[in-house]
């Protein structure tokens, strides 16, 4: 009787594994082959341009790339875009979201136009923000700027990366503002009124109850947006392309510039690798802190 | 240690008005019970108390000073709240420490003062753990451990034993008159459940719509309950209330006749005149059963309690008259019985349903 019971499972197994062959397969041609390719063609030398100079290049890729000062500063770039983006966001997140709990006459609508930018795709918002807004001749802030009797500043010529900084940050606020006004509206109020009754004032109040009920959430906005903040690209094609020189070069950036500008697809491959690390490096650092935050 | 003066207070919102107009005295160290119905305003009285709801007219005073503009800080009251309101990221500790660590109390100072509270209320094995952790009782008592440790002129509770089991309601019930005793304290506490506020208050406020309908000590409302409304709101099980008719008023009380035509005489008189149709209120207690009864009525529902059964009897036209007997009775169900009246127990209302006051006082309210 219990040899028999104890059978069972392992009869259940084999079957079992077939059947979840099909999703494994998928999943496995879905990963692994690209990145198995990425990382063969890293290793040759593999430039559309030269077809001749082809075959198994060694750590020749890589070495041109480390050596690269581009690919340093694509590098800082991307780790300053990413970080000032995140701190942007969740800190006017923050603060916006605590205002928008608030009553006040208007609140819905001021809650949709805030959350609106979420909705706009990137190549339209970079377009917007380039032709409209900070354009040094059609712009509003040059149009502003001239009224009060400045002279109008050339955004992408004399702050690249603060430029793409604010596109980027002005499309992801949204993200941060709803997941966070979310979690303020979540706390409960007798928790508020219990520290108002403990002598807490306004701004203590928002230092010890809701700073620590909102870090769950800004866990959350900082792990999804990283995700997505790595990877930027149609905000700096559309508006600086790299530019001017190589200030808004981010890795993502590099790697389209090197496979599909100079049709070096051994340089670019390595690039991606490198970005992957670096994601990954990111990731397990990031995950790790808020996975266990998010365990509390 | 303070006394409150609550003087026409109102509160509207928006143009709903929610309180009526209170007035009341509550004085030092006393513990005084707010019951009403739901949705009668206790709680935004309490609210209004602490400061958490602004008072629309009225005036409140603590100790003589009016605090109507003071901020909930700064009025020298703590509350505890009906989910407890911990703070869920701070150990027990820090919980009961917030309030002195915002005013800036040293830390010697502060841990002394936690230690002191949760000594009081037995939480030092729990001291480094977080809320969540604990048990209802024990977060309870760590939501009181907060009130005390800012050593409160007056404590405020919202029904703060609504979420507990009853085993432990009752443990809870116990040490908070305990702790009122060691304290000496004024405590101020809302309640929805009969037993507690009878048994902890020293002042009961029934309250109905946002109006006072009477204020007195638990054996003075029991006994003595001024309307239909606090006589039906008192006392579980419910009093039992007849239509009956007034037949005669004599020195003696007020004779009334029921709809069976039985007689009897109620000791309460007032402005009752023969043929008034009047409301006779009989506490279950009152009645029992008794071969030679005035009252005939057949059982439809026996509950039996252990120590005490309860008889559910139609009689007198109306389908569920309680009555309530000794455990050890075996009246069993669609038996036909007889009931005895303590008429010295009865109450009489009038179509306006006010009392006709009792001729005498209750023995244990006569001092
Ligand atoms: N912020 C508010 N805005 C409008 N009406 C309110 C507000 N707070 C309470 N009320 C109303 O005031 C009345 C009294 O509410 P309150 O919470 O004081 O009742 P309560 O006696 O405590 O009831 P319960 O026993 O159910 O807790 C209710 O009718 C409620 O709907
Ligand atoms: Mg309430």
């Amino acid at each position: 009787m219990s040899s028999a019971t104890q059978e069972t499972p392992g009869a259940i197994k084999a079957p079992g594994g077939f059947l979840v062959m099909p999703s494994v397969i998928v999943l496995l041609a879905w990963m692994i082959v690209p990145l198995v390719m990425t990382v063969w063609f890293s290793f040759q030398y593999y430039n559309l341009l030269a077809p001749e100079t082809a075959g198994f290049a060694g750590l020749d890729n890589y070495e041109f790339l480390v050596t690269d000062p581009d690919f340093w500063v694509s590098l800082r770039n991307t780790l300053v875009l990413l970080s000032s983006v995140l701190v942007i966001t969740v800190v006017l997140g923050t603060l916006l979201a605590v205002l928008f709990d608030q009553p006040f006459p208007g609140r819905n609508i001021a809650r949709v136009l805030a959350i609106s930018p979420f909705f706009i795709m990137p190549t339209v918002a970079a377009l917007i923000w380039k032709n409209l807004m900070m354009h040094p001749i059609y712009g509003v802030f040059g149009a502003v700027a001239q009224a009060f009797g400045f002279e109008p500043v050339d955004w992408f010529a004399q702050f690249p990366l603060a430029s793409v900084i604010a596109i980027v940050s002005w499309e992801w606020l949204p993200f941060a503002l709803l997941i966070l006004l979310t979690a303020v509206q979540s706390l409960d109020h007798e928790q508020r009124e219990a520290a108002r009754m403990d002598g807490a004032g306004v701004i203590a109040q928002f230092v010890f109850i809701t700073l620590p009920h909102l870090s769950r959430a800004i866990g959350v906005v900082v792990m999804i947006e990283t995700i997505f903040l790595l990877t930027v690209f149609a905000e700096i094609f559309v508006t600086t392309s790299g530019g001017p020189g190589n200030a808004t070069t981010n890795l993502a950036f590099l790697i389209y510039a090197r496979a599909l500008l100079q049709f070096d697809i051994g340089g670019a491959s390595a690039g991606g690798v490198v970005a992957i690390v670096l994601a990954n490096i990111v990731a397990f650092f990031l995950v790790r802190s808020i996975a266990r935050r998010l365990e509390v | 240690m303070a006394t409150l003066t609550l003087r026409g207070l109102r509160k509207s919102f928006g143009t709903t008005e929610v309180i009526k107009g209170i007035d009341l005295d509550i004085a030092e160290r006393e513990f005084v019970v707010f019951v009403g119905p739901s949705g009668c305003g206790k709680s935004t009285l309490l609210r209004m108390i602490a400061g958490l709801e602004p008072i629309t007219a009225g005036e409140l005073r603590i100790d003589d000073k009016r605090v109507n503009e003071v901020g909930p800080a700064d009025r020298g009251l703590a509350m505890v709240f009906q989910s407890y309101a911990l703070y869920p990221h701070m150990t027990v500790r820090q919980n009961m420490g917030f309030a002195l660590r915002l005013a800036r109390v040293p830390k010697a100072e502060r841990d002394r003062k936690v230690n002191e509270a949760s000594r009081i209320l037995q939480l030092d094995p729990y001291l480094e753990r977080r809320p969540k952790d604990l048990s209802g009782g024990q977060r309870q008592r760590v939501a009181i451990g907060r009130a005390i440790v800012r050593d409160p002129k007056v404590f405020l509770f919202d029904e703060p034993l609504s979420n507990l089991d009853a085993a432990l309601r009752g443990q809870m019930r116990i040490e908070l008159s305990r702790l009122h005793e060691e304290l000496n304290a004024t405590m101020i506490y809302v309640t929805h459940d009969q037993i507690e506020a009878m048994t902890m208050a020293e002042k009961i406020v029934v309250l109905r719509a946002g109006e006072i309908e009477q204020v007195g000590s638990p054996l003075e409302l029991y006994h003595h309950p001024i309307n239909l409304f606090v006589a039906g709101f008192i006392g579980s099980p419910r009093m039992n209330m007849l239509a009956v008719k007034v037949v005669a008023t004599n020195p003696s009380g007020t004779e009334v006749e029921l709809a069976s035509g039985a007689r009897l005489i109620v000791p309460s008189s007032g402005g009752a005149r023969v043929g008034d149709a009047v409301t006779l209120g009989i506490r279950p207690e009152a009645l029992r059963p008794d071969p030679n009864g005035v009252l005939q009525g057949e059982v439809r529902l026996v509950e039996q309690l252990g120590g005490l059964t309860l008889l559910h009897v139609a009689a007198e036209g109306i389908d569920d008259m309680t009555v309530q007997i000794e455990g050890s009775n075996g009246t069993r169900m669609h038996q036909s019985v007889r009931l005895s009246v303590d008429t010295s127990a009865c109450h009489l209302f009038d179509s306006s349903g006010l009392a006709l006051a009792h001729l005498t006082r209750h023995p244990l309210l006569a001092a």
